[in-house]
């Protein structure tokens, strides 16, 4: 049986979007898949040491579930942004949904490539040291080099 | 059933029942079948598809009070 392989292109740095490139690829790699992650753009926030810079805001997000219904004039007020992510938190603590932490570091465990952007990198003068160590830099060409032999390809 | 290794998955959602079951076959020989606990509802169809993709064989599923218990016989 040949290795099946899946690439995803992450490219939001909010804690709602962080969810679904970690856990499709850990769980990708539980199954025997190889995958590659290339960050990109605001994507590259999940790629720091620290994550706990990593929120959800609820503005601009009508979709979001709040425990009371609050106007857009109350949602840009300062703080709301942590109080969501902080509520958004231990809203997953209580269902026992992992960390991001907990997911990428399962994810580096079961060998899953982290690609950072190097463009990116550049443009927001981001420093190397911020990021974690086990990651590659590159850019389209080289990720379009695995991305175009894969069996899942997704853009997050 | 009969097992050889087991681990409770309880209070824990996707995808952590999955990551953990592979996580706890990695060490055990052909044959050996792990039994896990889990609670989140959704562990039943991803863990026969766990198993349907990396050739694990799901024994049994049993249902609870809630909980779930696969028996799991690794390939």
């Amino acid at each position: 049986m040949t290795t099946k392989k899946m690439a995803i292109i992450a490219t939001k740095g909010t804690l709602d979007m962080a969810y679904p490139p970690f856990i499709l690829a850990s769980t990708a790699a539980a199954l025997g898949y190889e995958v590659q992650v290339f960050f990109t753009f605001y994507g590259l926030q999940l790629l720091r040491k620290d994550l706990s810079t990593v929120m959800i805001s609820p503005l601009a997000n009508p979709a979001m579930p709040m425990p009371v219904p609050m106007p857009v004039m109350v949602q840009m007020l300062p703080g709301m942004e942590s109080m969501a992510t902080m509520m958004m938190k231990q809203k997953l603590k209580k269902h026992g949904v992992a960390s991001l932490q907990e997911l990428r570091d399962l994810c580096l465990e079961a060998e899953v490539k982290f690609i950072a952007c190097q463009m990116t990198v550049d443009l927001f003068e981001f420093d190397k040291s911020e990021f974690i160590d086990n990651i590659e830099y590159g850019g389209a060409a080289m990720f379009l080099g695995f991305a175009g032999d894969t069996d899942i390809c997704l853009f997050v | 059933m009969n097992f050889d290794k087991e681990f409770d998955a309880s209070g824990l959602s996707c995808p952590l029942p999955i990551l953990k079951t592979k996580k706890a076959l990695s060490d055990m020989a052909s044959g050996q079948v792990l039994k896990l606990v889990a609670t989140d509802c959704g562990a039943v169809k991803d863990m026969q598809a766990f198993a349907d993709q990396t050739g694990n064989t799901l024994l049994a599923t049993e249902e609870a009070n809630g909980a779930y218990t696969f028996y799991m016989k690794k390939k």
